[in-house]
């Protein structure tokens, strides 16, 4: 069965069977990573740099800005804003957790339930994105009017009282007075904590849908039927089963939102008081009104840090590793 | 038991059956809620979402009264039909759009070489090439915009902030969002179809051309689109590297204080409008040509 | 079809154009070929040829190396040794688009973003062909498709697909046509109905199709030619009715329908037979049929080539034992029955439904017999569950 014919020359074998990419030479992917890593590099990774050398600086617009390892910037920072800090991570916290509330049903509806909706509905999810969203908030100034009607029925259900009452206790720290005087005032719901809280959850709700959205929409809707057929419940089903399986996309999503929430400058200036201002409000003025750039570096420093250790400690305890 | 008898025996109702179960109005309708608890509680997300945008749309059509546009007075299309003249607001519209514009196309191009890379070939530093892909998507843009400003700043350009500076950060952070629409495209590209091709007499480059290039090209002008909603929309990293110049969101905000006219909230909605257009179009054109 | 003959650019004509004819030209020569993906070895040294023309079957399990040694035959995958000969030409490492073959894939891989008349056109249109339509919608013709020309891929059935699928193949007229178990996700009616017309198509064309499936079935309804494969090598090779009546290991044995093997010992010779010893009994076999060397054997026989009797029957001149029914199972053409022997094995007895008395009961006692010349022996060092079908509660 061993036949002998020899003609032709096949052409060379290549070096190893891995590099089997199309178009495929082993500096490909260097060369299309090059222009795009450049200008991340460029732009995204050098002026963190230079912006943690400026946190070290001493001196005002005036004199000039000169590199004197000036730690007392971050203990000036640390003192005079842990307060807004806190208020900041704080109030973070509360929109993601209430963003993850409201995204859940309406991601999972889109994976599971949604059949040939199911385009429209992501097209209607990204599309408030098209309307500015700086018209958008501030939409909500209409929509929570003092006069208005959702205030109106907030007070007269008792809500407002209700939230009003949850304070922190005046034994606590300054720095840890984050509702100093309840989440909403006795008669408004604009320039206080609450409106900016959910001016942010209303923001960033498509960052978390979104990532809900991929992750539930990757599961076998058998397993969770077969889950539903084996536990008692269908909540238990989606407790043992479906939210495991979308924990990726818990992960990613909370941490979408979580992240520039707690940067976020827009919502607390549009909707709150000076007293609801966050870290993002002061890092801000204090880039553009008061010029201190040491110490808004080391404020946006500070900031990243804090981000950084929390996500880091969190990506751990969820156990995922690809992110995106 | 013959055949016949055992015919006739199981296809006779049992003797005694139990009592039917009737349920009334109102637990039926709790039935149902409960059934449907997933998708009502949806719909109230999706009622949250779109609250604001209508309300943007409505008072584009008020008449306010003095500058502050908060309570509805009465119905006019003034703003609709004035806006396209007012040059305070046309100006930085067209601005952002140019902006926009030139932003997404660097950014898809930029990043969906990035995409191919890291989606269709193996390379070492996978880990870190996707932290810095991250990165952006998740760094507060307060800190963005700041550390943009020091960089100008330091590089002496502090007085020649404006559009290519605005330009620049817009492009820095909408690479992120276009390597990750794309590289999703990608991942969900048979491979099958390529060796199809190869099979069929196309070599590498033809294959790119004719299949693969194709079935990609919905995830780029995805990401595309992404890029361009994002920095027509930007507005914080705009605030730091603009210096003076002023784009849509930055008229906004100046006008925020002063009271924003309804001609900005036209401007929302329009742009509202002809986005869901660009978006819905090919969604209908595909169900059409389904039942054809 | 028309006999129009294919355009051969060249890019097409490899380095040598002498072993190369229009249609059902080469033979297909695997030559000491091995495919190790790191320590595992998918295929072992497969040495095989599949002559021009032929209808030619890769049979075996998962995992047995056939769809890999198809594979490299495409071009998709490259042998780690060993060479690859279409007629004369080595194209061992040659690319895909560089060899007179194409594939028809599991999943057919049509170009979902191409209507039907595109997705055939498309070998046609890489080799440069300027006019496609006559022979595009001649094939499209050939595979009953013609209105469809115009439709896309999603808008098919899969049957429909699958048509596509070797149509786009065939129509750029390859020395070699793989088909990568093109029929399995198609339902049982379907399946049977594109056997038929692959087969008839292929008879028609004249092209050498080499066809991998599990099913067993399939191959042997379709194949003039069958390799039953396991573990990366080859256990057998011939017409589907050799492999099936004289299987020369166990797992030939078992893989292709089912087959009762009972222990036994080769004692001597007499003319053109030769004679056994099993557990007790005396029995002779064609010597042609015996596949061992040693003495000790597998002594085979099909189900359905044994007859079952009551006990006390007349069994002159063949091979019988005796036994107890312990499961009898009513199928309408014929009877399954499970017969327990005096050394607790149990066999399978397949009986045709000819008798007016109806099947024999559970607890007889019958007598097995069978011709001797539908004996086989196998070596018995070989493992007598290899090939077979895993039944629940099976260790």
């Amino acid at each position: 069965m061993s036949p002998a014919p020899v003609v032709g020359v096949g052409g060379k074998p290549p070096a190893t069977d891995e590099a089997r990419s199309v178009g495929s030479n082993k500096f490909t992917p260097y060369a299309l990573l090059s222009p795009g890593l450049l200008w991340l590099s460029i732009f995204f990774i050098v002026p963190t740099i230079v912006m943690v050398g400026t946190s070290l600086q001493s001196g005002s617009l005036f004199d000039g800005f000169t590199f004197t390892w000036e730690f007392s910037n971050y203990t000036d920072a640390i003192t005079q804003y842990a307060d807004t800090f806190i208020k900041s991570i704080v109030y973070a916290f509360i929109a993601t957790v209430l963003c993850l509330l409201i995204a859940y049903p309406l991601a999972y509806t889109i994976a599971f339930k949604a059949g040939r909706w199911r385009n429209l509905l992501l097209v209607l999810v990204i599309a408030p994105f098209f309307t500015s969203f700086l018209l958008r908030t501030n939409a909500w100034q209409t929509i929570l009017s003092d006069n208005g009607p959702v205030v109106g029925f907030m007070e007269n259900t008792g809500l407002l009282w209700l939230l009003n009452s949850i304070q922190t206790p005046e034994s606590w720290p300054e720095w840890l007075q984050f509702f100093p005087e309840g989440i909403t005032a006795t008669d408004r719901v604009l320039a206080t904590p609450l409106a900016v809280i959910l001016g942010i959850t209303y923001n960033f709700l498509p960052f978390m849908t979104l990532p809900l959205y991929a992750s539930l929409e990757r599961i076998d809707g058998r397993l969770i039927e077969a889950a539903t057929d084996l536990y008692s419940s269908a909540w238990k089903a989606f407790r043992k089963v479906t939210f495991p399986l979308s924990l990726p996309g818990v992960v990613a999503g909370t941490l979408l939102t979580f992240i520039p929430a707690a940067g976020d400058p827009v919502n607390a200036q549009l909707l709150g008081s000076p007293a609801e201002a966050m870290i993002g409000n002061v890092i801000d003025s204090q880039f553009k009104v008061t010029t201190n750039y040491p110490l808004a570096s080391a404020l946006s420093v500070l900031l990243m840090a804090t981000i950084v250790t929390m996500v880091a400690i969190y990506v751990r305890k969820a156990g995922t590793e690809e992110l995106v | 038991m013959s055949s016949a008898t055992l015919e006739r025996t199981l296809m006779q109702p049992p003797p005694q059956l139990p009592p039917a179960r009737k349920r009334s109005v109102v637990a039926r309708l709790w039935l149902w809620l409960r059934n449907h608890l997933i998708q009502f509680l949806a719909g109230l997300a999706l009622v949250f979402m779109f609250l604001p945008v209508t309300i943007v749309l409505i008072f584009s059509f008020n008449e306010p009264v003095g500058r502050f546009n908060y309570t509805w007075q009465q119905f006019s299309a003034d703003a609709w039909v004035d806006v396209w003249q007012d040059e305070q607001i046309m100006d930085p519209v067209i601005l952002s759009l140019t902006i926009g514009l030139i932003a997404a196309l660097v950014a898809t191009i930029l990043g969906t070489l990035i995409a191919f890379a890291i989606g269709r070939h193996k390379f070492r530093g996978r880990g870190a090439t996707n932290l810095l892909i991250f990165m952006p998507m998740a760094t507060p843009e307060v800190v963005m915009g700041a550390s943009l400003l020091a960089l100008f700043i330091n590089m002496g350009l502090d007085g020649s902030l404006g559009t290519l500076t605005i330009t620049i950060a817009h492009i820095m952070f909408c690479i992120s969002f276009v390597v990750v629409t794309v590289k999703a495209r990608i991942a969900g590209l048979d491979s099958r179809l390529e060796q199809s091709a190869m099979d069929l007499y196309a070599d590498e480059r033809t294959t790119f051309r004719k299949v693969t290039f194709p079935l990609v090209l919905p995830g780029i002008v995805a990401g595309a689109l992404l890029a361009f909603s994002l920095s027509f929309d930007d507005f914080i990293i705009s605030s730091f590297t603009a210096g003076s110049t002023i784009t849509f969101p930055i008229y906004v905000w100046g006008a925020a204080g002063k009271g924003i006219p309804p001609e900005a909230n036209v401007v929302g909605s329009a742009m509202f409008l002809v986005a869901l257009v660009i978006v819905l179009a090919p969604e209908v054109t595909r169900r059409r040509s389904k039942t054809a | 079809m028309t006999d129009q003959q294919s355009q051969a650019p060249a890019e097409l004509a490899s380095e040598s154009s002498a072993g190369l004819t229009a249609t059902g030209g080469a033979d297909l020569h695997i030559v000491d070929v091995t495919k190790r993906f790191g320590s595992f070895v998918a295929v072992d040294a497969l040495t095989l040829t599949i002559p021009a023309g032929s209808f030619f079957a890769l049979l075996g399990p998962s995992g047995c190396g056939k769809t890999t040694t198809l594979r490299m035959v495409a071009g998709l995958e490259e042998p780690t040794d060993g060479r690859i000969v279409i007629g004369q030409d080595d194209v061992t490492y040659n690319k895909p688009y560089k060899r007179p073959v194409n594939t028809v894939f599991q999943s057919y891989a049509l170009f979902p973003h191409l209507d039907i008349f595109e997705n055939v056109a498309f070998g046609l249109r890489r080799k440069g062909v300027k006019d496609v339509r006559p022979q595009v919608e001649s094939m499209l013709e050939l595979v009953e498709l013609s209105t469809f020309a115009r439709r896309k891929p999603t808008q098919l059935s899969g049957g429909q697909q699958q048509r596509v699928a070797v149509a786009r193949a065939l129509i750029n007229h390859p020395e070699v046509l793989l088909l990568d178990e093109p029929l399995g996700a198609l339902d049982l009616k379907l399946r049977r109905q594109m056997q038929i017309e692959l087969k008839r198509i292929q008879t028609d064309v004249g092209i050498t199709f080499v066809h991998v499936t599990h099913d067993q079935e399939e191959a042997m309804t379709m194949a003039d030619t069958i390799a039953v494969m396991n573990a990366g090598h080859v256990e057998q090779l011939g017409a589907p009715i050799d492999l099936y009546e004289n299987p020369v290991t166990t797992f030939v044995a078992n893989f292709l329908g089912q087959s009762n093997l009972i222990k036994g010992s080769v004692t001597g010779k007499s003319g053109g037979d030769v004679l056994l010893e099993v557990q007790g009994s005396r029995m002779a076999m064609p010597t042609d049929r015996v596949h061992s060397d040693s003495d000790g054997v597998w002594v085979g026989v099909r189900p359905e080539k044994m007859k079952i009797s009551h006990q006390g029957t007349a069994v002159n001149g063949e091979n019988s034992m005796t036994g107890t029914v312990t499961d009898a199972s009513y199928m309408g053409v014929s009877t399954q029955y499970l017969v327990r022997l005096p050394w607790d094995q149990e066999v399978s007895v397949f009986s045709q439904n000819l008798s007016t008395e109806g099947p024999i009961r559970v607890g007889e006692s019958v007598v097995l017999h069978w011709e001797p010349a539908h004996t086989f022996a196998l070596d018995a060092s070989q493992d007598a569950d290899a090939g077979a079908e895993k039944v629940e509660g099976d260790s």
